[in-house]
């Protein structure tokens, strides 16, 4: 193959390989500090990038800025307000409902998702229609043969990968990353030891849901359009993605969403039939994995005792 | 000796009266429309509705017509199920001869074999499916509008007449997208265009950047999009993305403001192709407009109301000429050739299809879906990308 042709093959995937590992990292957490699933973790990112569209709206109508203020005004209101919305989330629906069947949880976070999503579509002006989303990074392009390096989806991969690093920096290396560990391997010991666990839960959804809004902002850069419906697709890549990875491990939710990223693009370059059968490709490889390894590839270093 | 007496009175009273007032003498003649009178798309209904009636009146105030018509309308609420009773209960009843029927594609599917078997000849005046009269072949169905495939004839004939060779098609693979593939492919095939690849991609994707990628390596002139706007608008703006500077060519499924306000000036250029045309573009819309607001209807006529009047024109023309028999009308309808209406010559193919179908062309230009004749683009003060 020409390598400029697979080397664009191969920025493609990495660019959505990482939206799909920040949505991994996001369930991978909720899953560490409670065991349940959030089902509605899609939605959260796709209310966060529509947040972030309507302070664009907003602040170009009181007169604006330059492009990267308004960037990061964005990217700041949408982290912070999803951030709110993850741990209002965690307090008064996932919370409460501790005791009960953890299929509790499950359907009621699914519900809350289907919630968002038609929010948007309903409230969001002609919120059906697909949106028109800013392209507040330089455009500018290398062009190497067949191959098109775009300025914009450098920066992207980039902040991508330290927002990763960073998350990583903070459960392994700061007090309250232990404290958020501490919760995860035994809850009960972690409350002797007097970690607040309500608190370190709460703090645990701000983050997954502030990067869900991260990996909102991104998709919109990246594909310049964004729509009600998007984070419901997302969200079950994200979700799979976690699964082969390891629920529990952000190593393995990293390379679960790029290694779901590689199954796509070579369901759809290097396999004889129909694109459209890509995501049937890829969705079936992860079954496989599952009935091979079920504990996904990278397994919770200490499994629970019964 | 009265009752001897009374038939002749009555005859020679009949002769008296026709000869002082010849229009009570006409014979009265019912002729039926069926469309969407209520529900979402009622307002094109209405309109149909509308049009029809104007062409009944046109018909009853000329001195020269032989009949006096009497509309029967019905409502098919744009549901196939309800369509399919009130197609029974118009084509049941024998004293109506022939009928203008259809907006929606899934009615005037459903109801074709009801027509077919009551032997009721009707004008589809619509619906745009293909299969409506391509399925079967049944004497008593016939369509006035095009179709899909009249579309992608246009569409295929205007992008190599402007020099584009090589294609590269993407398609969703419900239905609409698939028919879209199959019917323009067979229509490139009767050009110097060629397809260099095939691509079809799910209703709900969002990253076309593998597919697209492939695409840039084949280096089309052109990228055909048989689809709707959701994942247009993504296409369109993925292409910028990747640097492909191909043409984007879209069907009927795109042409929305929707897409317009998803892209920005992304769009621009643009093309899209849809049945039917602007009232004002057809050859007999200043006339059919003048009459129609004469009438001082509630509603427009919508896209189709022009199509609905031809569709009744054509009906009563054909009555007019054999008289109001079902089966002679049918025969009459099987010879129309080259017959003048408001939407231009009408020829219907041995299916029943008008093959001078009206097929408006649209390209993006400035924001807005212009008319492609209108264009800048037409007009060669703007070009398309990689124009020869």
């Amino acid at each position: 193959m020409d390598p400029g042709l697979l080397a664009q093959y191969v920025m493609n995937g990495l660019m959505v390989g990482m939206t799909y590992a920040l949505v991994a990292v996001g369930f991978t957490l909720f899953f560490g500090v409670l065991d349940i699933i959030q089902f509605s973790h899609g939605d959260v990112l796709t209310v966060g990038a529509f947040a972030a569209l309507l302070t664009f709206v907003g602040l170009r109508s009181a007169g604006g800025g330059a492009g990267a203020i308004l960037l990061l005004a964005m990217i700041i209101v949408a982290i912070f307000a999803m951030a709110a919305l993850g741990m209002l989330i965690a307090r008064y629906l996932v919370l409460p409902l501790r005791t009960a069947p953890a299929l509790n949880t499950l359907l009621i976070t699914l519900m809350l998702g289907t919630v968002l999503r038609e929010s948007v579509r309903l409230f969001y002006p002609q919120g059906a229609n697909p949106k028109p989303f800013p392209a507040l990074l330089p455009s500018n392009s290398l062009s190497l043969g067949n191959f098109n390096l775009r300025l914009d989806n450098v920066i992207m991969l980039t902040a991508g990968a330290l927002v990763i690093a960073g998350v990583e920096f903070l459960l392994n290396r700061t007090k309250l990353g232990l404290a958020i560990r501490a919760v995860a391997q035994d809850e009960e010991t972690a409350r002797t030891m007097g970690i607040n666990f309500v608190a370190i839960v709460l703090i645990a959804f701000a983050i997954g849901s502030g990067l869900a809004a991260f990996a909102g902002i991104m998709n919109g850069l990246y594909y310049n359009e964004i729509n009600f419906g998007m984070g419901l697709y997302l969200g079950i890549i994200g979700f799979a993605a976690a699964i082969i990875g390891g629920l529990g491990s952000i190593y393995g939710a990293i390379l679960g969403g790029f290694l779901f990223a590689a199954l796509q693009t070579i369901g759809t370059v290097a396999l004889p039939f129909a694109s459209a059968y890509k995501d049937v490709f890829a969705f079936a490889v992860v079954i496989i994995f599952m009935a091979w390894r079920p504990t996904g590839l990278i397994q919770e270093k200490i499994s629970e005792r019964v | 000796m009265i009752r001897a007496l009374k038939p002749a009175t009555i005859i020679l009273a009949a002769i008296a009266c026709g000869m002082v007032a010849p229009a009570a003498a006409k014979e009265k003649v019912k002729v039926g429309f069926i469309g969407p009178l209520t529900g979402g798309v009622s307002a094109n209904g209405l309109g149909g509705r509308n049009s029809v009636d104007l062409a009944v009146r046109l018909r009853n105030a000329d001195p020269k017509s032989k009949y006096e018509y009497e509309l029967v309308v019905l409502d098919d609420e744009c549901k196939p199920n309800i369509a399919v009773q009130v197609a029974t209960k118009m084509a049941a009843e024998r004293d109506i001869i022939a009928a203008a029927t259809h907006y929606c594609s899934s009615t005037a599917i459903a109801t074709v074999d009801v027509y077919h078997k009551f032997g009721l000849p009707v004008v589809v005046w619509g619906a745009v499916l293909p299969d409506i009269t391509y399925r079967n072949k049944y004497p008593e169905v016939h369509r006035v509008n095009g179709t899909m495939i009249n579309q992608n004839e246009t569409n295929a004939e205007l992008v190599t007449k402007l020099g584009y060779r090589s294609f590269a098609v993407i398609y969703d693979t419900t239905d609409y997208g698939k028919g879209h593939k199959e019917y323009f492919s067979a229509a490139l095939a009767k050009t110097p265009g060629k397809i260099v690849g095939t691509f079809g991609v799910g209703a709900d994707q969002q990253d076309f950047t593998a597919e697209l990628t492939q695409i840039k390596a084949l280096n089309p002139d052109v990228i055909y999009f048989g689809g709707l706007t959701p994942i247009g608008v993504r296409i369109r703006a993925q292409m910028d993305k990747l640097g492909i500077k191909a043409v984007f060519d879209g069907t009927s499924g795109i042409v929305s403001d929707a897409y317009i306000q998803g892209l920005g000036p992304l769009a621009e250029g643009t093309l899209a192709f849809r049945e039917g045309a602007p009232v004002e573009k057809l050859p007999g819309g200043k006339f059919f407009m003048e009459k129609y607001t004469a009438q001082k209807y509630d509603n427009p006529p919508e896209a189709y109301g022009a199509f609905a009047y031809a569709a009744m024109d054509l009906i009563l023309d054909s009555i007019e000429k054999v008289g109001p028999d079902r089966r002679k009308v049918i025969d009459e309808l099987a010879n129309v050739k080259n017959r003048d209406s408001i939407i231009g010559k009408i020829t219907f193919d041995d299916h029943g299809q008008n093959t001078v179908s009206v097929i408006t062309k649209y390209v993006v230009q400035d924001g807005k879906w212009v008319v492609w004749e209108d264009s800048e683009y037409a007009s060669g003060k703007r070009k398309l990308p990689q124009h020869k």
